[in-house]
């Protein structure tokens, strides 16, 4: 493995892990404000992305398709919030996987009646499509290189807006004490609508985004939510600190894992044996470091101790 | 006496009557995907089958179709239902290998007839061969050995291969292995549903090869090509159809355009039942039709051939008239080899622009009255 490639592969890990961050944030907010858990998230992610490819579709701006996506994301949001979500807060665990599993079903073929069932064309902007030469020689896609910046002023506007506004101060008080913030007078429905819609801006950004380089698709949220809650499980629930860096050491430890495992079992074994070994085993990486940081730290990285 | 007579003789008649009603009804099982990432294939399967049985106005063929979400538990409870309950006579539809490896065997052990619209692991062609199991679409080896001879032809010395790490992926590199006569760059397996491929892009790019071979079907291609696209790696991309299929290609947008790819059908073949198939399928659905509903069409013609020859009762009788595949197939010429698998041509494609549409055109066989390697594994 030259310097070059494991640099791009480290890039790529960076991106890989900037997107799930998106996702991890929402999820980690509500389920640290609310207790909440939201099978529901990767919906929201499919939300985004069908929303920004209808509207690039139709006026080819792709700065609008996001704007799009942020809104039609934060609009189901408040909206699941609303009609569904807010019955769910004094339940347990249990009934709110139950009813946020129903949500993706609805989700899901709500789409699928809106938008059939064949993948939609969402393409990244013209300013931004092919490679880029960064110092050293290396071609990365500009696409690409934007996610990561995108991922990361997000994250440091999330670190803003948690630490230094009264809305952030409002969320880390709903976090400890739900009571006690309720009787001082706050709004707290109107606090759990906000964060959730929130939350769901950014999982619908996320989609957006990476819509452009993937499939937009039914179903295409079901396996992102997976990899958040190892992000928020790893990370420590109800920390944004945590959701970004458990997100980053996940899309690391997947992406430099799956280029490293096979080249290490090709010194001990053949080729295609170590080729297939190499892929299952890489695929196991994540699950294995989350099972780790569980042993280690059972609250995870940066979560409260319980 | 009598009036006992006379009852035992209405009986009878009824009897006679509802034996009459059964005799050449066949109830067909479809379990296919409809529903989560790779329902496209599966509905294309389904309208195509479907449109074959509405031409051809048979009331005798019943077909009851569920949704196994790709899962392959949900698709062996499927078809324990149909079999159990449903007590369907033939069973069809499955598009993903894994899944036709945990339906098939069980299904063919019980004398049910499955007729595959799609998935041909290598297993079910050799040494797992049975003769109530016929694939209608190709061996999964046959359109990657079909790709591996174009790059002979083109002249690749170098080729970057991958594809999923599944049945039908690791048929797909053994495929292209097998006929293709130069080096490897590369071979890599990816996660089944993997939708980024920036890591393995790198890979190609840090390597020297003069090509790149993949297998990645349904929304995995349409992530990879755009992908590839926008990488800036110049390579020549060689494929089969499953990554340039009709259903997909308008989401892959101009990344696609130009690749070459190996099919055992088009829109394009000029015979009359190909020409006939094309034009109703867009007249009932309103699009395109891709190479999936092509091949649940003529499942449903072969089905019907059977069904027209013999009754599905006798069943050596009806897999005999299976085994004849007096249909006409919209691939043309149409046989079964020995152990159930077609014996066709294949084609390369290329893709091109129909005005706004992105589509395919034959510009060359690739392989002639192709078979596959396993009939001498199996006994048949």
């Amino acid at each position: 493995m030259t310097f070059i490639l494991l640099i791009e592969q480290v890039l790529n890990g960076l991106q890989f892990g900037v997107m799930l961050f998106l996702m991890a944030a929402g999820l980690t907010l509500v389920f640290g404000v609310m207790g909440l858990i939201n099978l529901a998230h990767g919906s929201l992610y499919m939300v985004g992305a069908f929303a920004a490819a209808a509207v690039a579709g139709a006026t080819g701006s792709f700065l609008l398709a996001l704007a799009a996506a942020l809104a039609a994301a934060a609009a189901a949001g408040a909206l699941m919030e609303l009609l569904v979500i807010r019955r769910l807060y004094n339940r347990d665990h249990l009934d709110q996987v139950l009813a946020t599993f129903a949500l993706i079903l609805i989700f899901s073929e709500g789409t699928r009646w809106l938008f059939g069932s064949f993948p939609l064309y969402l393409d990244i902007p013209d300013a931004l499509s092919g490679p880029v030469t960064l110092p050293g020689g290396i071609a990365y896609p500009a696409y690409r290189l934007a996610i990561i910046a995108i991922g990361l002023v997000i994250a440091a506007g999330l670190f803003w807006l948690i630490a230094r506004t009264r809305l952030g101060i409002r969320i880390r008080a709903g976090e400890s004490d739900r009571e006690m913030i309720a009787a001082l007078g706050v709004d707290i429905s109107k606090l759990y609508t906000i964060v959730f819609a929130l939350g769901a801006a950014l999982a619908g950004l996320a989609g957006a985004l990476v819509g452009a380089i993937q499939s937009v698709q039914v179903g295409m949220g079901e396996p992102v939510l997976i990899l958040a809650f190892v992000v928020i499980v790893i990370g420590g629930i109800g920390s944004i600190k945590g959701a970004l860096i458990g997100a980053i050491l996940v899309g690391l430890t997947d992406t430099l894992g799956g280029i490293a495992l096979p080249a290490v079992l090709r010194l001990v074994t053949d080729n295609a044996t170590a080729t297939s070994t190499g892929a299952a085993l890489s695929s196991m990486l994540i699950y294995i470091l989350m099972a780790g940081v569980l042993i280690w730290r059972p609250q995870g990285l940066f979560g409260a101790q319980a | 006496m009598k009036l006992k007579s006379f009852v035992a003789a209405v009986c009878m008649g009824l009897i006679g009557t509802a034996a009459l009603a059964e005799e050449g009804k066949v109830k067909v099982g479809m379990i296919t995907t409809l529903s989560g990432g790779g329902a496209g294939l599966g509905i294309d399967v389904r309208d195509g089958f479907l449109l074959a049985t509405k031409m051809a106005g048979n009331d005798n063929l019943e077909v009851v179709v569920e949704d196994d979400q790709r899962k392959p538990d949900i698709a062996v409870q499927l078809a324990d239902k149909m079999i159990q309950s449903e007590k369907v006579d033939v069973l069809t539809g499955i598009i993903w290998s894994n899944l036709a490896m945990a339906v098939v065997p069980a299904a063919t052990a019980q004398g049910k007839f499955y007729l595959s619209p799609n998935a041909g692991p290598s297993a079910l062609a050799g040494k797992g061969c049975h003769p109530n199991y016929f694939n209608v679409a190709w061996q999964n080896d046959n359109l990657h050995e079909a790709a591996g001879g174009y790059a002979n032809d083109a002249g690749f010395k170098k080729t970057f291969i991958l594809a999923p790490n599944y049945p039908a992926g690791q048929d797909a590199l053994t495929g292209y292995k097998r006929v293709y006569e130069g080096e490897l760059a590369g071979e890599l397996f990816t996660k089944l549903g993997q939708k980024d491929y920036a890591a393995e892009l790198a890979q190609v790019r840090a390597s020297d090869a003069d090509s790149v071979f993949f297998f990645l079907p349904g929304g995995m291609g349409i992530s990879f090509l755009k992908q590839y696209a926008d990488s800036g790696i110049d390579l020549p991309v060689v494929g089969p159809a499953f990554s340039f299929d009709q259903g997909i290609l308008q989401a892959v947008g101009d990344a696609a355009l130009g690749v070459k790819n190996t099919s055992q059908w088009n829109k394009d073949i000029d015979n009359a039942a190909n020409a006939a198939f094309v034009e109703a399928f867009q007249a009932d659905y309103g699009r395109l039709p891709s190479l999936y509903a092509s091949q649940g069409y003529d499942t449903a013609n072969l089905l019907l051939s059977a069904m027209a020859k013999a009754d599905v009762s006798d069943a050596d009788a009806f897999r005999a008239a299976l085994e004849a595949a007096e249909f006409d197939s919209v691939r043309g010429d149409f046989e079964f080899a020995a152990n159930h698998h077609p014996v066709q041509d294949i084609y390369v494609r290329e893709v091109i622009k129909e005005g706004d549409v992105f589509t395919n055109k034959i510009i060359g066989t690739a392989l002639s009255d192709h078979s596959n390697v396993y009939v001498d594994e199996c006994k048949l």
